[in-house]
């Protein structure tokens, strides 16, 4: 049985939140919206995971907004946001080391006239509050920042960023708390935020269900319309089965929050110290300030894709810091703006644990990184030696029409 | 359990391939190499075997036949030792041979050292209808069964030690075998059409790929007759190949065809079809499947060796004589004349089914056989 190490990419479900599911996945198959029986029913269930999740994250049901994940209840806190917001402003501030949900959403306003801005982060991963703030003008109307990150699990001084944005009016705070539910206290009221992303499958939840906390008073556009679901701000039959087992998921991940926060961060702490050892690996990401089960390295000289695929061979999946189906050689941007060259970006490795991680398995994982990185290095070495060149070791290549311009000539 | 990777393009060949390698009791690993830009489209290229939809086929059947699958990117091993030749080559006024350089530098050099070295594999298979036979003197490469999909001409490069790390699956099977074992395993790509084309060329049309790769803007220049006359013009000289045929023929109430490309000067020149034969032609980079080249016959000048030639994939053999040259190079005669051996197209000896060696065609020197421009 291999060995799970990616709990950042996904969790498995848990069990509860399954057998919650499975009463609307059968019997209570109605639709929330139809007046008989299966509707009231199916309503029901639909009422009481707003409640839950609203109860897990210090906010009201009807502050929450089920989505069909992460990605969509960020796509509707930024548009919904944005267009809602432009009356007054057309500038965004955001940083350079969001999800991509966020970060190819802004693209795509900045082609409708809004005004997007990036605040860097330092090597750790960290954007400072001040920088944040240098960046408001009298046009900005939303600052989205996420809370933990993604790549490497470095958590940002959100509370603080809102505390500081709100002083200026008019502009609405999101935060992409995706990663970061499972492992830190979401209080919607003491992070001060307007707009609140998660995503179930992150915390043992269905795949395909997210919801988006919307601050009571806050206005924001629909992004899908249609009928009155979720109060008019998502329309389309809601996923009953997926809210609930998200609300159940997510209650129970808070619960057990303490319990899980304290083990996983020593069991990550000895992966880390088993790993430190190595030349030309360092550790990636905030020191402290991080995620307790996400690890984050760098291996300089190899390939992180590589590297993976060889943990995979050897029984051992986990990621390099941006998973990539198609092959190609794009490289983290949040590695890149933490101010690692692209080469050395590439050999990124992350290794998320998740509550079902056992000491054995981070042992065994210790090991076999060790092992596959030796044999990588090795690899290396002797396909040099050859005439050949190891993948993803040097920037990339010149256009095609310089070199054979050249050449022509 | 002996592990080994499977190149899985998408299409029936290498699908087979890879169940083949399961079936055999290996451990099979199937990789999608991309290879180039065209892998970024979907459905626009949908006959190219390097398009994601072939991505998704190959994985598609690796998931049916529960097998681990990876992408590998090969972009910058593909664009050097390939792409970049091939361009160079039409814009020199030679004719390319992508699929050799492809099989030397990415296949069986760049994916089997990572395959060996990265990724403890004992060979690399493909879907390659050829054969390996292993004996007392050696690995020899072998022709595949089926003459009609026999793909051995590509694969002249490969030495003893690739050869070592080399399964060809298919070798034995002809094309209909292979499309049966596919059926009766369900492969999802068991009536996936052949793909004809070179793969970064989608639209069949390498002088697209001349524009768009190359930034080549074409200059017409003149089309030069047998007997020196001018007789036309033409678009541009890297937009032809040797042994063209060109449509300046029916004016002059005979067919012709491009007998030598002078890009340089962007001059073409054409001949009748018997001027394009030749008995006698030079090649270079000459490698030799045993690691050296055969003993000569008892008699023969020493160094030389007879074998039968192959000038294109598909093409007729014809006997020859091969003796050293100058500068490494080798000069083949043969018994009988061969038609439009053309600069750059790889030259592969055989002696019966076995791949001795081969080498690419040496460009005779234009300038001197061509009047000067304007005349």
């Amino acid at each position: 049985m291999p060995i799970y190490l990616d709990h950042a990419a996904t969790t498995p479900l848990r069990r509860e939140a399954l057998e919650a599911m499975m009463p609307f996945l059968t019997g209570e198959f109605g639709n929330p919206s139809s007046l008989h029986g299966q509707g009231r029913r199916a309503r029901a269930g639909l009422d009481e995971a707003h409640e839950r999740v609203a109860r897990a994250i210090g906010a009201q049901p009807r502050e929450i907004v089920f989505t069909a994940g992460g990605t969509e209840a960020n796509n509707l806190a930024v548009k919904g946001a944005a267009w809602a917001g432009k009356a007054r402003g057309h500038r965004i501030v955001t940083t350079a080391v969001e999800h991509h949900s966020i970060g190819h959403t802004v693209r795509y306003l900045e082609k409708f006239g809004f005004e997007i801005v990036e605040v860097p982060v330092d090597r750790y991963g960290r954007v400072d509050p001040d920088a944040i703030e240098a960046a408001i003008t009298p046009k900005t109307i939303l600052v989205s920042v996420m809370l933990a990150n993604n790549e490497v699990g470095t958590i940002q001084p959100v509370a603080e960023i809102a505390a500081r944005v709100h002083q200026h009016k008019g502009i609405l705070v999101h935060t992409d708390a995706v990663q970061a539910a499972p492992y830190l206290p979401i209080d919607a009221a003491a992070l001060d935020v307007d707009l609140l992303s998660l995503a179930a499958h992150k915390f043992e939840g269905p795949k395909g269900t997210g919801a988006l906390y919307i601050r009571h008073g806050t206005n924001i556009l629909a992004q899908e319309q249609g009928g009155a679901q979720e109060r008019y701000r998502r329309a389309g039959t809601e996923n009953v089965a997926g809210a609930v087992g998200m609300a159940i998921a997510l209650e129970l991940a808070v619960a057990e929050q303490p319990e899980t926060v304290a083990r996983l961060a020593a069991l990550r702490e000895t992966l880390a110290a088993a790993l430190r050892g190595l030349p030309d690996f360092e550790e990636t990401g905030h020191l402290s300030d991080r995620l307790p089960g996400l690890a984050s390295f760098l291996a300089r000289g190899l390939d992180g894709v590589a590297v993976t695929t060889a943990l995979d061979l050897a029984g051992l999946a986990c990621s390099t810091g941006s998973a990539c189906v198609t092959g190609s050689t794009e490289v983290s941007h949040v590695l890149t703006a933490m101010g690692y060259p692209e080469d050395e970006a590439r050999g990124s490795l992350r290794i998320s644990l998740g509550r079902g991680t056992t000491a054995e398995e981070i042992d065994e994982a210790a090991r076999l990184i060790v092992r596959t990185i030796g044999a990588q290095r090795d690899a290396v070495a002797n396909l040099r030696a050859r005439g050949l060149v190891p993948p993803a070791t040097g920037s990339r290549e010149p256009g095609p029409m310089a070199t054979v311009e050249a050449a022509a000539e | 359990m002996t592990r080994v990777l499977v190149a899985m393009s998408g299409g029936v060949d290498s699908s087979v391939a890879a169940a083949l390698v399961k079936a055999a009791g290996d451990e099979a690993i199937g990789v999608w190499m991309r290879l180039h830009d065209v892998a970024d489209s979907y459905s626009e290229f949908k006959r190219s075997c390097c398009s994601l939809d072939a991505a998704e086929d190959a994985r598609r059947v690796a998931a049916q036949l529960d097998i681990p699958f990876y992408i590998f990117n090969l972009e910058r091993e593909f664009n050097d030792g390939v792409l970049q030749p091939f361009l160079r080559s039409y814009l020199q006024g030679r004719t390319p041979s992508p699929c050799v350089d492809c099989n030397n530098v990415v296949k069986f050099g760049a994916l089997l050292g990572r395959a060996r070295f990265m990724y403890d594999c004992e060979a690399v298979a493909t879907g390659h209808y050829a054969r390996i036979e292993n004996g007392p003197e050696g690995h020899r490469l072998l022709r595949g069964r089926d003459p009609r999909k026999d793909q051995s001409y590509f694969l002249y490069g490969l030495g003893q030690e690739e050869l070592a790390h080399t399964r060809f699956p298919l070798g034995e099977l002809t094309k209909p075998q292979v499309r049966d074992v596919a059926r009766s395993m369900g492969l999802t790509t068991a009536e996936k059409p052949d793909s004809q084309e070179i793969c970064f060329v989608p639209r069949g049309d390498y002088r697209e790929a001349l524009r768009d790769r190359a930034g080549w803007r074409p200059v017409p220049g003149p089309v030069i007759d047998i007997d020196g006359t001018e007789v036309g013009e033409h678009f541009g000289a890297a937009g032809y190949t040797v042994g063209q045929r060109h449509g300046v023929g029916v004016a002059l109430g005979e067919v012709r065809y491009v007998f030598e490309i002078d890009a340089e000067a962007n001059k073409i020149r054409l001949g009748r079809r018997e001027d394009l034969l030749v008995r006698t032609f030079q090649v270079e980079q000459m490698r030799f499947a045993a690691g050296r080249p055969p003993a000569a016959r008892p008699g023969s000048p020493e160094d030389s060796f007879q074998a039968e030639v192959q000038i294109r994939h598909g093409g007729r053999t014809a006997a020859a004589t091969v003796r050293p040259g100058v500068d490494g190079s080798w000069i083949v005669e043969t018994e009988e004349a061969v038609w439009a051996a053309a600069p750059g197209q790889a030259a592969v000896f055989y002696r019966g089914d076995a791949v001795v060696g081969g080498g690419r065609i040496v460009q005779r020197r234009p300038s001197a056989a061509l009047p000067p421009a304007g005349g």
